[in-house]
């Protein structure tokens, strides 16, 4: 039997030379082009860093290509960003144009850096969850396409994040994003008054609830769902897999803006409301697509230079982004849960459009 | 010619961006799990629906979480995906691999499941991606053999993570790379074996950057910061303005606090240190120029989640400043008495940001013996309604007794 609680295996060993003698004295980095970053130690050792955009599902065999390249060119150290990009890290100079040479052949694309769109943060959508209202990896390969010509460039104002989420779980920092596309539902559960007796644990299906829309059904054992309190978040079914929510018509996908993670000028901003519905059309979901091509189109052409999506608009305000994309604005956007009054404007301080 | 199972994800393959259908595809045809894998997700993109059916309780021994069971609600039609459980496998800190280990990997994972992976999760485990339930036990003992461990899942301590800190990035103010491994491996029965309310997630950046979304997603958020002074180096100051490095307008206007002044006449930028909020807008512009200060340590930020169950949350300060030095005697400390806290107090699922709103941060702040800081508020309360504690009532009414 395998030894447990043995934990990852150790990071110093996996660090290339150049990193394991520099660890801790780097000075200064360049970003030489897109994709491409240059770190410079205080002993003056340079460590090379080229940038490989991917999909975040790899098989094994692909893994294997991966290690062939970096043996080439790396002494066979690579790793992954925190966004499912891959580095690939070179110390020898003269190995970073082959190596470019080398991904480009294999159409690996190269870039992902500065003031730019880099790969995707998504989930496992219908690959592998069981609470999902759209796919993961297909409207994220749809959208990417849309905007490849980002992900080589470094031509935005600021860094654009894009982020998707399967479902409201939100398995990654949609809420946080530049532009997040979210999965969601549009109808209420469909109690299985048969099943939820053998499979659901009634009090905590209730406390599920972020609306107290649920209430037990203690006679019958089961549960009832006040559908006009109901918004469809989906907690219900994680809880009590009696209650199915997923729906081919009502399920669908929204569109939010203006998040933000990191603390540069602005703190963090979680992303806001901007396309309450959009269907989901596999194989490419051509509205979702369109939709978020245009948004970064129009932040693209509006904001200055270093503005993140969100501060552009705190500067514009949100009447101007929704004039300037030609959304409609609808009683949807309009904040009704626990901290409303906090999204209110309490100034007459506003333009006319 | 055979027609195509998959009509619509085949579309998926054309394009620039890579294609995960192409890996789906390398995968299935050498494995007939990825095989149904492929088909049973074209019935999603025909359906509109996923087909995987919550999962059971599936695990290797000794451990009570790091495989996620998953099960086909179509069995009948894709039957080597009937059980595609997911297997998490803790990375090593900052994502870094010698081929020879990623290679010893893949052949365990060809031998035992479908051969798909994440190349990582959200939380930063390697995903192994669709095992039955037979292999699961003896997938585990052939990772354990060549080095590798489950991550977290379920009631439990979730794998941490950080951005690659000093392994590469000038920025880093503390080792993160070092803090995550340290803590991973201190903290390895929390992270195997669920015993608490719910999911507590450790996230470490090494600067306000905060690369790996540390604030917007963590329980516990440290970021690398410092209290002295910015590091200044005149001359290559001087150099990124001859660079076309507008530094009045890119870098003193946008500072937020306003700190920072430019004479265009003796090219020198001064800037006012105690009013710096340390928001790395400068030193991301002009990193030859500008470092970090020399003392160096965290800010601890507790509570942040995603939507479910009461509303999405972004962490909150709780300690302003604490140092950061191996082996983290303070941090440990402080991470013991949050989980017994939490654990004392919670609801079942109720994750510690939403707990910490529940029952407020005074009770918070007075049971685990922090003192009340402004850094840790935007503001102020604006409501009155504001509470005595019971000795200060008792001691009114003496006063008034007496």
């Amino acid at each position: 039997m395998g030894r447990t609680d043995i934990g990852p295996p150790d990071y110093r060993n996996f660090m290339p030379p150049v990193i394991q003698k520099n660890y801790g004295q780097w000075l200064y980095h360049e970003i030489l082009k897109p994709g491409v970053l240059m770190h410079v130690a205080e002993n003056g050792d340079k460590l090379y860093t080229v940038r490989v955009g991917s999909a975040r599902l790899l098989c094994t065999d692909f893994i294997r290509e991966l290690c062939d390249v970096a043996e080439k060119y790396c002494g066979g150290y690579l790793r992954f960003t925190s966004r499912s990009n891959i580095e690939f890290l070179v110390s020898d100079e003269s190995k970073v144009g082959p190596l470019q040479q080398e991904c480009v052949a294999r159409k690996w694309p190269i870039g992902g850096t500065g003031r730019g769109i880099t790969a995707i943060v998504h989930t496992q959508g219908w690959v592998h969850c069981h609470t999902p209202a759209t796919d993961g990896s297909g409207p994220v390969k749809a959208v990417m396409d849309a905007l490849f010509d980002h992900f080589g460039a470094m031509k935005l104002p600021a860094h654009l994040r894009i982020s998707l989420a399967c479902c409201l779980n939100m398995c990654g920092a949609v809420h946080c994003s530049d532009i997040a596309i979210l999965g969601i539902h549009r109808l209420p559960p469909k109690v299985d008054n048969a099943r939820v007796p053998k499979i659901c644990e009634i009090p905590n299906t209730v406390a599920a609830c972020p609306t107290g829309a649920i209430r037990g059904n203690l006679k019958d054992k089961t549960v009832e769902v006040n559908e006009e309190r109901c918004m469809y978040c989906g907690n219900c079914y994680t809880i009590c897999p009696a209650m199915p929510i997923a729906d081919a018509e009502g399920d669908g996908i929204s569109i939010w803006v203006g998040g933000k993670v990191s603390n540069a000028r602005t703190a963090p901003m979680f992303s806001k409301l901007a396309i309450p519905y959009l269907p989901n059309n596999p194989p490419r979901w051509p509205e979702t697509v369109a939709a978020v091509k245009k948004i970064v189109d129009v932040y693209a052409a509006n904001a200055k230079q270093y503005e993140r999506m969100g501060e552009w608009i705190q500067r514009i305000g949100w009447e101007r982004f929704f004039s300037l994309t030609g959304i409609p604005f609808t009683d949807q956007h309009i904040d009704d849960f626990t901290m409303a009054q906090a999204s209110m404007r309490a100034t007459p301080q506003f333009k006319y459009s | 010619m055979a027609q195509s199972e998959t009509p619509k994800l085949d579309e998926l393959e054309k394009g620039p961006w890579p294609s995960f259908v192409t890996q789906m595809k390398r995968a299935a045809a050498k494995n007939p799990a990825a095989k149904d894998l492929l088909r049973q997700v074209e019935k999603s993109y025909n359906d509109k629906v996923g087909h995987w059916k919550h999962g059971g309780i599936v695990g290797v021994t000794g451990y009570g979480g790091g495989v996620i069971g998953r099960y086909s609600d179509s069995p009948e039609q894709f039957p080597s995906v009937r059980e595609f459980h997911t297997i998490r496998v803790n990375h090593p800190s900052g994502w870094y691999y010698k081929t020879d280990a990623l290679r010893k990997l893949c052949d365990v994972w060809d031998k035992h499941g479908s051969g798909l992976t994440n190349m990582h999760g959200s939380t930063g485990d390697i995903i192994l991606l669709g095992a039955p339930t037979k292999e699961i036990q003896p997938c585990f003992d052939d990772l354990s053999a060549i080095g590798f461990d489950l991550g977290g899942s379920g009631a439990c301590l979730r794998t941490p993570s950080c951005c690659l800190g000093k392994s590469r990035c000038e920025y880093s103010c503390i080792d993160s790379m070092d803090l995550c491994n340290d803590i991973t491996h201190t903290y390895q029965d929390e992270i195997h074996r669920p015993m608490w309310p719910y999911k507590f997630k450790i996230k470490i950046s090494g600067c306000a950057n905060d690369c790996v979304a540390s604030i917007a997603r963590a329980d516990l958020s440290i970021i690398g910061t410092w209290r002295d002074q910015i590091q200044v180096n005149p001359a290559k100051v001087r150099e990124a303005a001859a660079g076309g490095l507008d530094i009045q307008a890119a870098v003193c206007d946008l500072c937020p606090t306003k700190c920072m002044s430019w004479d265009e006449k003796t090219r020198t930028l001064t800037i006012g240190d105690k009013e710096c909020n340390r928001c790395m807008h400068c030193i991301n512009l002009m990193p030859k120029a500008l470092r970090p200060g020399k003392e160096r340590g965290a800010t601890l930020l507790i509570g942040g989640k995603a939507p479910i169950v009461k509303g999405a949350i972004l962490c909150w300060v709780i300690v302003p400043f604490m140092k950061m030095e191996a082996p983290y005697p303070e941090l440990k400390d402080l991470l013991k008495k949050i989980w017994e806290w939490w654990d004392e107090n919670a609801k079942s699922r109720e994750r510690i940001g939403e707990l910490i709103l529940r029952v407020g941060m005074r009770k918070f702040l007075k049971d685990l013996g922090l003192p009340p800081a402004p850094q840790m508020v935007k503001e102020p309360r604006s409501n009155p309604y504001y509470f005595w504690s019971a000795e200060e009532i008792e001691a009114i009414r003496a006063q008034k007794h007496s």
